[in-house]
């Protein structure tokens, strides 16, 4: 987006540390996600807004795009082939789409067993795929916007320290009716959230029509 | 919690995760096996409880008990196979790509790595393998892309399309079908991010044992893979085996060979004796 009288916030709302959201964004209209304080992972999944079947497909994304990472011109597949959304802007630079979300049961494999009963990103999701009549089956691996996770050529696969400053937004154009879900991440067992989870942004703009 | 106790459990919460990350991505390699050699404990000297092929192009589905193992052989060296599996007493709970990556602190599936489903405990051990040349992240081919990439010649057959005939067969529908892993597929990421085939790694005879770590739900499809530079659709056969489970030791390779594998063992373990 490039001129501001050419755009509408009809949406904005700052979600909490840890915390989940969800809501539509139609076609045309541009969903921006801001890392208000930075290195914080937001996990997000698209569900096409009249057949929830239609998701978010990372592996039909890495596909179609021949590539490990999302950013700007990335197009996000569904798992039916088709383009959801279209990243048009993105002032941090690289984003993952191979890690998944956190959750309270792979903690325990990766942190230790202490880990159990910490809040994790798939009982965000859980919470708030039930709210629209969907459950554990709708929950698929997600994109993980400002977590910064390199993958070698050897395969290594490391979460890193996030590369996102304060305010880093990225933007995307609905290319259909979805509806997003998110899951501020509450992960403090590694660096994507700077062990320290803080609030995100979300707006939603409406483009003038050409 | 005041500002300073904060600051000190950050501190301490990187001090545990670095030392994580080291073990992970430092020790573990070192410790994991040599690939098997092809042509290694034939299947003509083995029990089987079942031996087939399937053709280039199709499905299969199967059920597996618990210490099974499925055998997947690439006959012609020209295949791939695209692999989900579904704890068959909990649909629900199914592979998760995105958590046996991360995990295990690697994209690189091969001997002695595990497969886990999203609650988790472990789904598969890869027992054996001769390639190391596996894909977990560019997923397969639907009917569209597969017209793209070979022509609109009408009845190629399709990874998706498969996968939900596989699944279908189990009485599950789309909404069950995670992302997939593939073996047979040598896929890296390249420096730049870009998602390379590594040629001339297949090999006729190269195959892979899983063993199934809780009774299963296993669904196959044996189709070009997306970055398979074939511009010709000619997918050979795969030959299916399962082979009885035998005991395993308390030193056994897969279940012992990281920490986050003894720890993903005890939670399937633990899952396994409540089971009625």
């Amino acid at each position: 987006m490039t001129k501001s009288d050419e755009i509408t916030l009809v949406y904005s709302h700052e979600i909490p540390a840890r915390q989940p959201w969800s809501g539509v964004v139609r076609k045309g209209q541009v969903l921006r996600i801001i890392d208000t304080e930075g290195q914080q992972a937001v996990d997000t999944l698209f569900y096409r807004l009249d057949d929830f079947g239609e998701r978010y497909s990372a592996q039909d994304t890495l596909q179609a795009q021949g590539s490990a990472y999302i950013t700007t011109g990335s197009a996000l597949i569904s798992n039916e082939g088709r383009v959801m959304l279209r990243v048009i802007a993105d002032s941090c630079g690289r984003h993952d789409t191979s890690a998944g979300a956190c959750s309270c049961e792979s903690n325990t494999v990766r942190f230790g067993h202490h880990t159990r009963f910490e809040h994790a990103c798939r009982e965000n999701f859980l919470l708030e795929v039930a709210r629209h009549g969907m459950d554990k089956r709708d929950i698929v691996p997600n994109i993980n916007f400002f977590m910064n996770v390199p993958i070698a050529p050897n395969g290594d696969l490391v979460i890193d320290d996030g590369i996102s400053a304060p305010g880093s937004y990225v933007e995307m154009v609905a290319e259909m009716d979805v509806l997003c879900v998110i899951s501020n991440c509450p992960q403090i067992n590694n660096p994507c959230n700077g062990f320290n989870p803080t609030p995100v942004g979300v707006r939603v703009y409406e483009q003038a029509s050409a | 919690m005041t500002i300073t106790d904060n600051e000190a459990q950050i501190a301490e919460n990187r001090r545990r995760y670095e030392a994580l990350k080291a073990a992970g991505t430092g020790q573990a390699p070192k410790a994991m096996p040599a690939p098997t050699t092809i042509g290694a404990a034939p299947l003509s000297e083995r029990e089987t409880l079942l031996r087939e092929t399937v053709p280039g192009g199709w499905y299969a589905n199967y059920r597996l008990a618990a210490g099974e193992r499925l055998r997947l052989t690439n006959i012609e060296g020209t295949a791939a196979v695209a692999l989900l599996a579904w704890n068959a007493g909990d649909t629900s709970e199914r592979i998760n790509h995105a958590d046996s990556i991360k995990i295990q602190w690697t994209a690189a599936l091969a001997k002695g790595r595990l497969i886990f489903s999203d609650m988790g405990r472990v789904l598969l051990s890869i027992v054996e393998d001769t390639s190391a040349g596996h894909d977990v992240l560019a997923g397969g081919l639907n009917a569209a892309a597969t017209a793209r990439k070979f022509g609109a010649e009408p009845g190629l057959r399709n990874t998706r399309d498969n996968m939900v005939l596989a699944a279908g067969k189990f009485g599950l529908g789309p909404r069950d079908i995670p992302p997939l892993v593939s073996f047979f597929a040598p896929v890296e990421v390249r420096e730049d991010g870009t998602l390379a085939w590594r040629e001339g790694t297949r090999r006729a005879g190269d195959f892979v044992e899983l063993r199934a770590e809780m009774d299963l739900l296993v669904a196959i499809s044996n189709c070009p893979h997306p970055l398979d530079p074939a511009t010709v659709y000619e997918p050979g056969p795969v030959e299916v085996a399962i082979l009885p489970a035998a005991s395993t030791g308390p030193e056994d390779f897969c279940r012992t060979a990281t920490p986050e594998a003894v720890r993903g063992f005890e939670n399937t373990d633990a899952y396994r004796r409540a089971l009625p």
